[in-house]
């Protein structure tokens, strides 16, 4: 291993800034001083972020390998259980390509979120609880992204798991949100369970190999991923015997592993839970409902890729969700009102495509992997703008529904031109960042022969930017409505009631603008030279350069017809759009309905599990177990009356007891001893 | 009479006899007496049946010794220290009580 500088060997620093805000916000400073926590763990979060991109710049001056690949490194491992010799759990450090660009996009978005929530919050209440939790947020998705195992990976998305739960349950006096929280938590923890199970199956057979392997293995532990993803074992762990419902084992860790991925990013059919996420701050969508948590699914995949690589039915299965829920939460997009919730469906819709396009990836054809981590890199960026300035958007007026917005370019004008920029990008719209990484994804799946998923993927960009535009038209263009619609509400801005909507303050703009600049330059951070999937034999082929034209034209095409569309609907007469959606009818309103998976979940959850399963295990739990239990305590009264009797208090019947058990153990002895 | 009572030398067994009797009826008194008194009365009944039994192991196993006849002593000794001890709690107790009725005092039972 070269020479580490500061930064690459100390790189436990980044999650461990915000842990100790977090324990300091948290434990002393939120009763005593609301801005000065506030402050604090902004400044915390800015500290780390100005570590990470020290951290990529020396990683990128990095020798590279024999192969031309960046070096993994593992600076810091330190033991943390230990249960025998080569099953230990270690705590550390792992840097590689995706690792590294996981820790700038996750620290820049945040920090920036931490600064836009000063302003967005102001005055508020949980103001100290709110960066409390924003600032474990941030130190658990640090731990996450850069953790050398399974096991801290695992604890750390229990963690964001549970910042996320706290966060969406942060107006907890609203019953949307507490009921949003705890779908959130058992939607996710459910799927988790997969990924537990996926831990458990893939270490138990990792562990016998690695305990075959004596000195080859050495300095690794069973579920490092470096030991993982060793080309060596994973074709031990193939050539496993063990079927599972006619499943092979890599097969069967690998999808199980996939479903608490697919639970993290919402994947069909456990989408359920991040629109409803929407009930929490806007910030905290940007962030952790947008940006970052969210793709923790797409990172897993990412990071144990050789393992899903090794397994092609792993990989069908991420391909065929991902594009399935591209191209179905699309569709749910193009007809909400609420201006959040089309933005969580759109992206629902990005993650399915991150995740088909690790799907599409193999050996043979690795641009798909550059290709979803490029644009998970692009995304963070403008659909964080996106929900920042939607958030400043609803900081105005006060609703989330577009049809009470309308002609807000004029009273908003820097919320107006970076909301229409980070548009225009995740429509696609060159040379912005989310066309470079959808050209990307829409070319690895042509080139790998997945013409299908190409196709849907066409479609899908084709909706994103029609349903964009959609509330970017319905919101700034037209007149407005509904001007004098604050008069009911209770909300704490109350001075502006009357007023007219303003632009945002300072404290807001200045995020936003710094995303709106990211959202220029990431597509051209050359993000696919670097995050490359090194091939088994360690050689990296020639990278491949340029816009594809064959796709890019396509693609761009179909954002310009999105668009289009959308200006011919709302841009214009409103008549166009209401006739349209009286000439579908039921269709539409099937879709606006979100296929009514809400009612289904609830009709399997309430009328299925809660009657037939857990009614039945309720009662016996009621009337065996505690009847048992019961019982038990009932016996023993009852004896105790029995024997009550007994206790006279006369000191002379207990003489009389006493004496009649001297003269019965004298007759005993007497009547056994005789000769 | 004199003369025939000098005449009379019970063996072990008839002493034995006599002793069981004075200690069945201390016991008997211990149980029925209801006056604390009169159950210290009784305890002493088997007291002195103890003590008279070591005085005629003495006399009939070990005559030339003077073992038996010493813890005799110390059970006299004993007995009137104990009744000491009894008599004092029983002064008190009355003063507490105003009865000595060993019927009354049931409050283990309340």
């Amino acid at each position: 291993m070269p020479d580490l500088s500061f930064i690459l060997s100390h790189a436990w620093l980044i999650p461990a800034l915000p842990l100790a805000s977090f324990l300091l916000v948290g434990l002393v400073l939120r009763p005593l001083h609301k801005p000065l926590a506030g402050a604090v763990a902004t400044a915390a979060v800015f500290a780390a972020a100005g570590l990470s991109w020290w951290l990529a710049f020396d990683y990128l001056h990095l020798p590279k390998t024999a192969g031309g690949a960046l070096p993994v490194l593992v600076p810091t491992s330190v033991e943390w259980l230990r249960f025998q010799e080569g099953l230990s759990v270690h705590l550390g450090t792992l840097l590689d390509p995706i690792s590294v660009m996981l820790l700038v996009v996750v620290t820049t978005v945040s920090a920036l979120v931490h600064l836009y929530s000063t302003g967005y919050l102001h005055g508020e209440d949980g103001y100290g609880r709110y960066f409390t939790f924003l600032n474990l947020f941030t130190f658990s998705m640090l731990g996450l992204v850069l953790a050398p195992n399974l096991v801290q990976m695992y604890v750390c998305w229990e963690l964001v798991g549970a910042s996320s739960f706290f966060l969406i349950g942060y107006y907890y006096d609203r019953p949307s949100a507490v009921s949003a929280s705890k779908k959130a938590f058992i939607v996710t923890r459910f799927a988790d369970l997969g990924f537990l199970l996926g831990i458990l199956v893939l270490g138990y057979y990792a562990f016998t190999i690695h305990a075959g392997m004596g000195a080859a293995a050495a300095g690794q532990q069973a579920l490092d991923f470096a030991f993982l993803t060793r080309p060596d074992v994973l074709s031990q762990l193939q050539a496993l015997q063990g079927q599972f419902l006619g499943i092979g084992t890599l097969t069967l860790a690998a999808v199980l592993i996939y479903t608490g991925g697919a639970g993290k990013s919402a994947m069909f059919p456990l989408h359920i839970w991040l629109p409803d996420a929407m009930e929490g701050p806007t910030p905290v969508s940007a962030l952790i409902h947008a940006a970052t948590m969210v793709v923790a699914g797409v990172y897993l995949v990412a990071r144990s890729f050789p393992i899903f690589a090794a397994s092609a039915e792993a990989l069908q299965v991420v391909m065929v969700v991902g594009a399935f829920t591209s191209l179905f939460a699309a569709t749910i997009g193009c007809t909400q009102d609420d201006i959040k919730r089309v933005l969580a469906f759109s992206t629902l819709s990005q993650l399915g495509y991150m995740m088909f396009a690790l799907g599409v990836a193999s050996y043979e054809h690795p641009l798909g992997y550059t290709a979803s981590m490029f644009h998970l890199f692009t995304h963070a960026f403008f659909k964080a703008l996106l929900f920042l300035g939607a958030g400043s958007v609803i900081h105005a007026v006060h609703t989330n529904n577009i049809w009470q917005m309308g002609g807000l370019r004029k009273y908003m004008p820097i919320t107006h031109g970076l909301f229409l920029l980070a548009t225009l990008a995740i429509a696609g719209i060159p040379p912005l960042a989310g066309f470079f990484s959808k050209d990307e994804i829409l070319a690895a799946a042509l080139h790998s022969g997945h013409t299908v998923v190409f196709g849907v993927g066409l479609l899908v960009a084709g909706m994103t930017a029609f349903y964009m535009f959609r509330i970017y038209f319905v919101t700034f263009w037209g007149e407005r409505r509904l001007s004098h619609l604050h008069h009911q509400d209770d909300h704490s801005h109350d001075d502006h009631s009357h007023a007219d909507p303003h632009e945002s303050p300072a404290v807001m703009w200045i995020p936003m603008a710094v995303l709106g600049l990211l959202t220029i330059g990431a597509g051209f951070v050359p993000i696919p030279e670097w995050v490359r999937l090194v091939p088994l034999d360690g050689k990296l082929p020639e990278a491949h350069h340029g816009v594809d034209l064959a796709v890019a034209i396509p693609g761009t095409l179909a954002g310009v017809i999105g668009i289009a569309l959308a200006w011919f609907f709302y841009a214009g007469d409103p008549q166009r759009a209401n006739s349209a959606v009286l000439k579908l009818g039921r269709f539409y309103a099937v879709i606006k309905a979100k296929f009514y998976f809400d009612e289904i979940y609830l009709f399997v959850t309430k009328s299925i599990i809660f009657r037939l399963i857990a009614g039945p295990i309720a009662w016996f739990d009621r009337m065996v177990v505690d009847g048992l239990v019961n019982a038990t305590g009932w016996v023993t009264r009852l004896g105790g009356t029995a024997v009550n009797a007994s206790q006279t208090g006369q000191v002379q019947t207990y003489g009389s007891w006493l004496m009649s058990g001297v003269v019965l153990a004298v007759v005993v002895l007497w009547a056994t001893t005789r000769q | 009479m004199v003369e025939y009572l000098q005449s009379l030398t019970p063996d072990l067994n008839t002493w034995l006899m006599f002793t069981s009797a004075l200690f069945a009826l201390g016991i008997y008194g211990m149980l029925s007496r209801r006056n604390a008194v009169g159950v210290l009365l009784s305890l002493e009944l088997c007291l002195n049946a103890g003590a008279v039994n070591f005085a005629l192991f003495n006399r009939f196993w070990s005559p030339v010794q003077v073992d038996g006849a010493v813890m005799s002593l110390f059970v006299i000794a004993i007995a009137a220290a104990e009744v000491v001890v009894a008599m004092a709690i029983f002064v008190a107790l009355f003063g507490y009580r105003r009865t000595v009725d060993v019927t009354q005092l049931n409050l283990v039972r309340e």
